[in-house]
This record gives C-alpha cells, structure tokens and sequence, in this order.
C-alpha cells in the first residue's frame, strides 16, 4: 500500500461509461458532467458577489 | 541629434519597450475599479493551469514515452498531465464566453482576441497530439479515425499522425513553444491596454 | 482630420473612474497554488484511462480469419488503405472541396504500396522456408492478370475458410502461391513477427507507425472496439475517451457535424474535407469577430455585461 495505494484512482472509470442520446446527440455522462459543471461555473462567476468590494467603498 | 548611441538598435528596442510597457503597466499595483467580478479569474486560472501542464509534462519527459505505462508514479504523473489539461480547457473555455460577452476586443484591443483565439487553436492542436502520442489503444484509435480529417485537407501530406516520433515532437516542443511564445504576446496585450472599460450606459 | 464617431462595439470609453489595490503577483501565485491542489485531488480521486495498444499478433489471434480477410485485401488492392489516394497512393483523388482536390494537390509523401508493404515485403524477411520463397519467387514472376486471377480465387474461398488448431484452411484450388503465402503472413502475425516488420522496414530504430495502423485500421478488429466503447465517428467519438473518462469534450462543435445532413448523407463521400472547410470558416468568424458587424454587436444587446460590471453601474 503506502504510495501505490495513494496512487491509485479513489473512483475507478476504467469500465465502459454511460452516453445520454438526445435525438441526434449521443454525449457521454463524464463529458456532459464537465460541460455542466462549465455553465454552472460560468453562471456561478457572473452572479457570487465578489469579495474585497467592501473594503473599496470603506476605503476612499 | 541624435547620438551614436542613440540609433543602436538595442537602445531603441529599450526605448520602445520602456514606452509602451512601463514597469508599472507591466506590474501594476492597482487596476480599475470595475474589475471586480468572478469572472475576471479565468484568466490567470487558464496561466495557472498551463503552468501545471508544462510542469508535468517536463517530468514525463525527463523519463521518455513509455515510463507511464509502466510506473505507478509515472501513471501518477501521467494522470496529474491529464487532469491540468482539463482544468486548462474548462478554465479557457469560460475565459473566452466572458471575454465575449464584455466585448473584450474594444478600445484597440482586437489584437489580444485574435491571440487569444489563435491561442485556443493551438491548445486544441497540443492536446490532439498529446493524445496520439499516448502509445496506447486510445492513440491508436484517435490517429486511425483523425488521419482522415487532416488528409481530406491536405495536410496529410506534411502532417502524418500515424508518425508517433512526428507526433510527438509537435506535442513536446512545436507546439508548446508555439502556446507559450502566443500566451507571452496575449498577456502583453492585455498590459499594454489594461483591462476593457464597461459599455457606456445611455442613461 | 475628422475625429470618427464613436462605434460602442469598437471602441472603449475612457475610464475615468476609481482604482483599487491590486496585487498580481499575489493573485498569480494563488491560482497556480490552487490549480496545483485541484490537479492533485482530480488525479487522486480519478487516475488516467491507459488501455494496452492491440497489435497485429492479438489480432490475428483473437480473430484470424478477419486478418486474413484484410490480408487479402491489401495484396489484391482492395483494402481501404490501398484504395485510398493522396497521400499514401494515386488509386483515388482523394476527398475535394467542390472543385478543390487539396489531398491530391499535396501529393504523395507517405507512400504505401499495401500489397508489397504489407504482404510481399514483410514475408520476404522470412528466411528457411523454401515453400515460401518459391512462392514468393513465383508471385514475383507472375503478370498482373495471373496474380489477380490466383487472388480471386483465394478471396472467393476464403468466404468458407476456417482457422483450426493453428492452421488456415481455405480450399483455393487455382491460387497458385497465394495459399502458401497467405498461411506463412497469418502464422508471422500470430507470432507478433509481423508487428516487428512493418515498423522496421526501414532500419533498426523506428518512431514511425505509419504501417502497422493502417493495416489494422482496414481490418474490424480496431472498430469493433471503438464501436464498443463509444469512440466510432459516428458516435461522435471524437470528443469522447476510453473508458468512463472525459474526453476531447472541446471538439464538440467538430464532431457534431458529421452527425447531421448534409454532412451525414449526400456530403458523406466528402464529409471531412467540407465539415474542415466549414469549420475553418467558423473559426475565422470567430478570430475576426472584431471586426464583422453585426457578431460583434451581441455582447452589447444582450447585456450580460450588466451583470459582470453591475457595481459599477450601481456606482456610477
């Protein structure tokens, strides 16, 4: 163990994975769970407030 | 007039330099009040990320191709290279969405889009020939089906993917060269004009 | 010289505004330290996909009779690497643009010749096997019109063929050597000998494998796994991986094409050659946007910058 078991993929995806058809489309869930986690993180950046603003308006 | 020293082209190449990108442009130490939102992070997080990608590719280099089939550090490493390069697109990829919607090229700065498009390309070309040189099921299988795509246009002729040695000297120094010699001139851009103002409300 | 009127999608408006601290540095070294950390729990958590390169020697020992199939068709011409076109060979034109033959234009740089490539000459390294060198010898000396008759003869026989016990049985009766030839490529196959040949036709050190793959390519053996794993064109398998892993999800837009008319069906003889000129034409909408009216204006009319800059309009 030690390293070799540090190593190793804590979720292993080394099997035939899963494809979502949408008519025409086939998408697999790995690659649809990164385009998600895009829009998420793109809508998530335009809307979280960002922080140090405050101290900007406390500031001059 | 103009001394000797003057018309070097060395001292001309610092004068021009220092003129248009003065240290604290280069450097700055404060930036538009508008600068402040989320979305101003993919930048430096796509730099960020090229960095880890750089880095972990120099360590598969130093121990040649096949070492990470056959290491578990190597495989180790090999996964590390894989998962900076996915940070690198998702980060790139949101990059340019909110580069768009805030119409970054404006003021003079078309330039820096057009680095950074042509930037997007040659990431697309890296990541393509890091994974046929993989030296497994999965490169075989992408050079086999792509040789079509590129020898349809022509460049098969110049550009052969089933060449493992062509592929990866394109992946380890052409093209990493090329991304970070465009990276330099794109963050240059960008110092030189600052960052783009808001669109002028009507009120 | 007239000051040109202000074009909000051209240009900016001077800023005018407040500053703020800003430190780059800093914020640099706080990405990389954070990416670096991402990176790390991502390749702990997830690992790499590494699926074993096939070779001709699992090939033609998982099944034999689809390499001798495909063996065939590379020595009688009929294989899709012999009938292919620039730039392996000139027995097609190759895909074309309307009228732009780009592929034979670029010419023949990665010249292949299937039938001694991949049969004759890998088989004529053998040595101290008289039957074969006879057979070859003869193969050598036939005409054209001789060797294809042989060949039909085999290929026509081949359809009732079977691989038993490690011998090819085909009931060619008017091949002349291509039997002898034919059993002397499978068994160098299955030996993993064959694998070896074609990569080093040219020397002792090789980077090239240009030949071993587009044998294997003409054969089902590559595609049924593709097929298997979701990786076929017509999968849009170009975006994604082996196994459970994402994949090249940023080729999207360039796989989607090939999915959908006309690119599917009456482009389809063509479809690489115009889903790439396509594609060039988007990608150059996309790098000149600052440029084309109309594209460039959108960012403005959809107002998504509201959001991004909405302290500063709520300060202003």
């Amino acid at each position: 163990m030690g390293l070799t078991g540090l190593l190793g993929a804590v979720f292993n995806l080394d099997h035939v994975g899963k494809y979502i058809h949408w008519g025409f489309i086939q998408l697999s869930v790995s690659n649809a769970i990164v385009i998600g986690l895009m829009i998420v993180t793109f809508i998530s950046a335009l809307f979280l407030p960002f922080p140090g603003r405050r101290n900007r308006k406390e500031g001059k | 007039m103009s001394t000797e020293i003057d018309r070097q082209w060395t001292t001309r190449l610092r004068k021009t330099v220092v003129e248009k990108l003065p240290p604290d442009k280069l450097l700055p130490d404060t930036q538009p009040a508008y600068v402040a939102s989320w979305i101003y992070v993919f930048g430096v997080t796509t730099l960020a990320a090229l960095a880890i990608v750089i880095l972990t590719g120099c360590v598969l280099a130093m121990k040649g191709p096949l070492w990470w089939h056959l290491s578990g550090t190597g495989h180790f490493v090999n996964s590390l290279h894989l998962w900076s390069v996915e940070i690198f697109f998702f980060a790139m990829v949101i990059h340019l969405w909110g580069k768009y919607f805030m119409a970054a090229w404006r003021g003079g700065r078309q330039l820096t889009w057009v680095t950074g498009v042509v930037l997007f390309l040659t990431s697309v070309g890296a990541g393509f020939t890091g994974y046929v040189s993989q030296t497994n099921y999965d490169s075989q299988w992408i050079s086999t089906q792509a040789k079509d795509g590129i020898n349809a246009t022509g460049g098969g002729a110049i550009f052969n993917v089933l060449n493992l040695g062509q592929m990866l000297m394109w992946h380890i120094v052409l093209l990493p060269l090329a991304a970070v010699a465009l990276t330099a001139v794109h963050v240059i851009y960008v110092r030189i004009k600052g960052v783009v103002p808001p669109f002028e409300e009507v009120k | 010289m007239a000051k040109k009127a202000f074009n909000p999608d051209v240009d900016a408006p001077v800023y005018k505004g407040k500053y703020a601290p800003y430190d780059i540095i800093k914020e640099g070294t706080i990405a990389v330290v954070v990416v670096a950390l991402l990176t790390v729990v991502l390749a702990v958590l997830f690992s790499s996909p590494d699926e074993k390169a096939v070779t001709i020697k699992t090939w033609s020992n998982a099944t034999p009779m689809d390499f001798v199939a495909t063996a065939m068709t590379e020595l009688d011409g009929t294989s899709g690497t012999a009938t292919y076109g620039p730039p392996y060979n000139n027995a097609a034109t190759g895909q074309q643009v309307g009228p732009l033959t780009l592929a034979k234009w670029m010419g023949i740089n990665v010249n292949v010749n299937t039938a001694n490539d991949f049969v004759v000459a890998p088989l004529s390294t053998l040595a101290d096997q008289p039957a074969l060198t006879t057979a070859l010898t003869t193969f050598a000396g036939a005409s054209s019109a001789q060797r294809a008759s042989w060949e039909a003869d085999y290929s026509k026989a081949l359809g009732t063929g079977t691989f038993s016990g490690g011998t090819l049985q085909v009931s060619a009766t008017n091949a002349g050597p291509v039997p002898v030839m034919m059993s002397a490529l499978t068994a160098m196959a299955r030996s993993g000998a064959l694998d070896q040949a074609l990569v080093t036709a040219k020397g002792f050190y090789t980077t090239d494998y240009t030949k071993p793959l587009l044998f294997m390519a003409d054969g089902s053996f590559l595609a049924n796994k593709a097929q298997a794993q979701h990786l076929s064109g017509d999968q849009w398998g170009m975006m994604n991986e082996t196994g459970s892993y994402p994949g090249q999800a940023w080729l999207w837009l360039y796989t989607m094409w090939y999915q959908v008319p006309p690119f599917s069906t009456s482009w389809g003889a063509n479809a690489d050659a115009l889903v790439w000129a396509f594609m060039m034409i988007l990608t150059l909408l996309l790098a000149l946007m600052p440029w084309i009216p109309g594209l460039r204006s959108i960012p403005r009319k959809v107002k998504i910058y509201r959001l991004i800059w909405r302290e500063h309009y709520k300060n202003a």
